[in-house]
Formats: C-alpha cells, sequence, structure tokens
C-alpha cells in the first residue's frame, strides 16, 4: 500500500465512483431535464458557495422537478495538480537527502542507456548510485544497468507513454536510495509526453544523437524547452553524417536560451569528462543544506 | 503531449471534488488550455469522452477555452504575442523571449448536479 498516496483509493476511481455520492436521494441523479439549464446562473450562485451540497433534501426529501439541480463549481485547478504533488514529494525526498535525481529524456534510440552505462562505470567507485529504468515493455535495460553493480528498478508502463510522480515514488520505496547518493532516471523514449509530467528531479537531461536531426529541438520544443542540459550524442558518427551542431544548439536555445549544450561519445569517450563534471557540480549543489546530511 | 493521460487526471479531479463538493454528476467542464501547452485539442475531446464514458462525467460536454501565447522580449522590453515556443519577437526577430502565458492546463469551472 502507497504511504503517500494510498493508490488503493485510486485504482478505484473509475469503478465504484457513483456509489459515494447518491445519499438516497437519487432524485438528483436521475432528473437532469433539460429546463434545469435556464435557470442555473441566476439562482445558484449566492447560496450554494455555502450549503451547496444539499440540493433536494428539503423537510421531505424530495426533489422538486422543474427546480434547478445543477450549480456551477469553480475548480482552478492545474490538470496535472495530482502529478505536481507526487513530483513534490518525491523532490522532498531527494532534497532532505542531498540526492542529485536526473531525469533522462530522448527518442528511443538516442543510446540512453549506453550513455547511462558509460557514465556509471566513470562514477560508481566514488558515488553510490541507484537507477529507475523506464519502457513500455521488458526488463532489459534494467539487467543492463544492473550488470554495471548499481540497483536498478524497472518499471513498464505497459500503454503509457512516459513515468509520472507515482510511478518514481513507488520505484524510490523499493530502491531505497542511499543518502549523498545519484538516481538515474531512464524515462520512456519519446521526446513529447514526458516533458509535461515532472517527477521530481532535479534537473531534465535530454539526449540527441547525431544520428538524429539538428532540428529536433524545433519540432519538440516543449521537451527542450523543459531541459536544463541537452547532451549531443555519439559525436563519434559526426563525420558519417550531416548534422550541423552550432546549428541544433541555436534552435536548443531558441527554444531555451538557459539550456547548457554538451557533446559526447560514449563509446570513444569523448567529452565524457564534462558530462561527469557537471553531474559533479550538480550534485555538489543538491548536498548543499540536505537536512540528512547536515544531522549527521 | 498524452491527452488519454489528462484526462484521467481530469476525471481523478472530478471524483476527488464530487466527494468534497458533495455533487453526484458533471453536466459541462470548463478547460482553459494555451497554445504552448502541448495539447492536442481533437485528441483530447476524444479522450475525453472515451475516458469519462460510464463515470460521474458520463457524456459530459467538454468546453475549452483557449488562452493566448504572450512572452516578454528582454529586447524591446514589451509583452509580445506568440504562437509556438519557437517563435521569434514579431517586433524584433529576436529569442530574448520569456514565456508568461500560453502555458494553462487548468480545469477552470464544472456545472454539476
Amino acid at each position: 500500500m502507497c504511504k503517500v498516496c494510498g493508490c488503493g483509493s485510486d485504482e478505484v476511481m473509475v469503478a465504484g465512483h457513483a456509489h459515494h455520492h447518491d445519499h438516497g436521494d437519487e432524485g438528483h441523479q436521475h432528473h437532469g431535464h433539460a429546463h434545469d439549464h435556464e435557470h442555473k446562473h441566476e439562482h445558484d450562485h449566492e447560496h450554494h458557495h455555502d450549503h451547496s451540497h444539499h440540493y433536494g433534501k428539503g423537510p421531505a426529501g424530495a426533489h422538486v422537478p422543474g427546480l434547478s439541480q445543477s450549480r456551477m463549481v469553480a475548480i482552478e485547478q492545474k490538470i496535472l495538480a495530482k502529478n505536481d504533488a507526487y513530483a513534490a514529494a518525491n523532490r522532498r525526498f531527494f532534497n532532505d537527502r542531498g540526492i542529485l535525481a536526473l531525469n533522462l529524456v530522448s527518442s528511443p534510440g538516442s543510446g540512453k542507456t549506453t550513455l547511462l552505462i558509460e557514465t556509471i562505470e566513470r562514477l560508481k567507485a566514488n558515488t553510490p548510485i541507484s537507477v529507475i529504468e523506464g519502457d513500455q515493455q521488458t526488463e532489459t535495460d534494467a539487467d543492463r544497468i544492473r550488470r554495471t553493480g548499481v540497483p536498478a528498478i524497472q518499471i513498464n508502463t505497459g500503454k503509457g507513454c512516459h513515468l509520472d510522480g507515482h510511478m518514481v515514488g513507488h520505484a524510490l520505496d523499493s530502491l531505497a536510495p542511499q543518502p549523498a547518493s545519484l538516481v538515474f532516471i531512464e524515462n520512456v523514449g519519446n521526446l513529447v509526453c514526458p516533458a509535461g509530467f515532472d517527477l521530481g528531479e532535479a534537473h531534465k537531461v535530454v539526449i540527441l544523437s547525431v544520428t538524429e536531426g539538428e532540428d529536433k529541438p524545433l519540432k519538440y520544443p516543449d521537451m527542450f524547452h523543459a531541459a536544463d542540459l541537452m547532451l549531443i550524442s555519439k559525436t563519434d558518427l559526426l563525420p558519417h553524417v550531416d548534422f550541423d551542431v552550432a546549428r541544433c544548439i541555436d534552435y536548443a536555445r531558441r527554444i531555451n536560451p538557459g539550456i547548457k549544450a554538451l557533446q559526447l561519445s560514449a563509446k570513444t569517450g569523448e567529452g565524457m569528462e564534462a558530462w561527469t563534471r557537471w553531474i559533479a557540480a550538480a550534485h555538489a549543489l543538491a548536498m548543499t543544506g540536505a537536512a540528512t546530511l547536515a544531522a549527521e | 503531449m498524452h491527452e488519454m493521460a489528462l484526462c484521467e487526471n481530469i476525471l481523478q479531479v472530478l471524483e476527488e471534488q464530487a466527494v468534497e463538493q458533495d455533487f453526484a454528476a458533471v453536466k459541462t467542464v470548463w478547460l482553459e488550455i494555451g497554445p504552448l501547452a502541448g495539447v492536442e485539442l481533437e485528441a483530447l475531446r476524444f479522450s475525453f469522452d472515451a475516458v469519462t464514458s460510464g463515470t460521474l462525467a458520463d457524456r459530459a460536454k467538454l468546453v475549452i477555452i483557449e488562452t493566448r501565447g504572450e512572452a516578454w522580449c528582454a529586447s524591446c522590453a514589451k509583452l509580445v504575442p506568440i504562437q509556438h515556443r519557437f517563435d521569434a519577437c514579431p517586433l524584433c526577430g529576436g529569442y530574448r523571449l520569456e514565456i508568461l502565458g500560453g502555458e494553462e492546463l487548468r480545469i477552470k469551472e464544472l456545472e454539476v448536479v
């Protein structure tokens, strides 16, 4: 059972909702006549805010046909408010423990997992690392990561095209990452949907391989807007492809003037040093002021 | 953006509100969506009907209020209209834009019974 969300109750959301709300005056549900509409604005607003709940529950508990039953409810809530709340809980978890969490996003086939393995090999001697792997299906990527010796948990999103804050919260429960460690979250390969779902990470890092188009930042602007760092990967292939690095960075900065860009190749090791330095700097920042670390 | 997931989030909000504000069914949902929110409106409408079918919002009407994209141009020191994230400032052609409006993704109001 989920501590944060009690997701048992979430599961029933589609199936069981109606039962909670009809308190025996079936009337208010079934008598939605068309003429209800005319009255709603004139009558409802004043008296509804306080005791809006008790339509048709007069002394006799009767529903009066023809009297307006529909009312307006102001919500003013972000659609993703719930995901944002899970993400905020994850972020608190990371902040309290001085954990740096990075959300790695890219198209499928950009070489995210290979890059991640190479990164882990360079860092694991000095820093505890754990990995959350998101894919629609298979345990393959988590297996590849585990071969480096670091713990990894695979989330299969099934039909889902992105990880969300709720899934990552559960993964953290199982992984229990150490204080002052690194958590890499490898998102589902998709440059669209993961942009909108905060996971509680410190930074989104977008990976773009030189075998893709340099105009991807313009084609998928939301992701490049959401990321703090762009890694241009597979640079060992640059001599063989038409990929204009300068133009790619220019496009990314049109979307996101503050985005940093690094070029690297997990295969030759070129540029890996700058990437691990960036991680170390971000990690130092993540550890600053962490409640758990200060107490020790 | 994944419109189906958005609709599932909307339905969750409706169900929570139904308990909090004591209503049984939703007749109309007003959403406020900006051009930079990454939402395909037709896909959203389609998903909304699919997701809400058989729920408290079964056959509810979906009204989408489209907001305008707006950015602050640091070069012109003016508010300018934009349609896409990669748009240049319509006044100076530059890209020193800070987006101030158009990312809305909100449930604004409900008509309930």
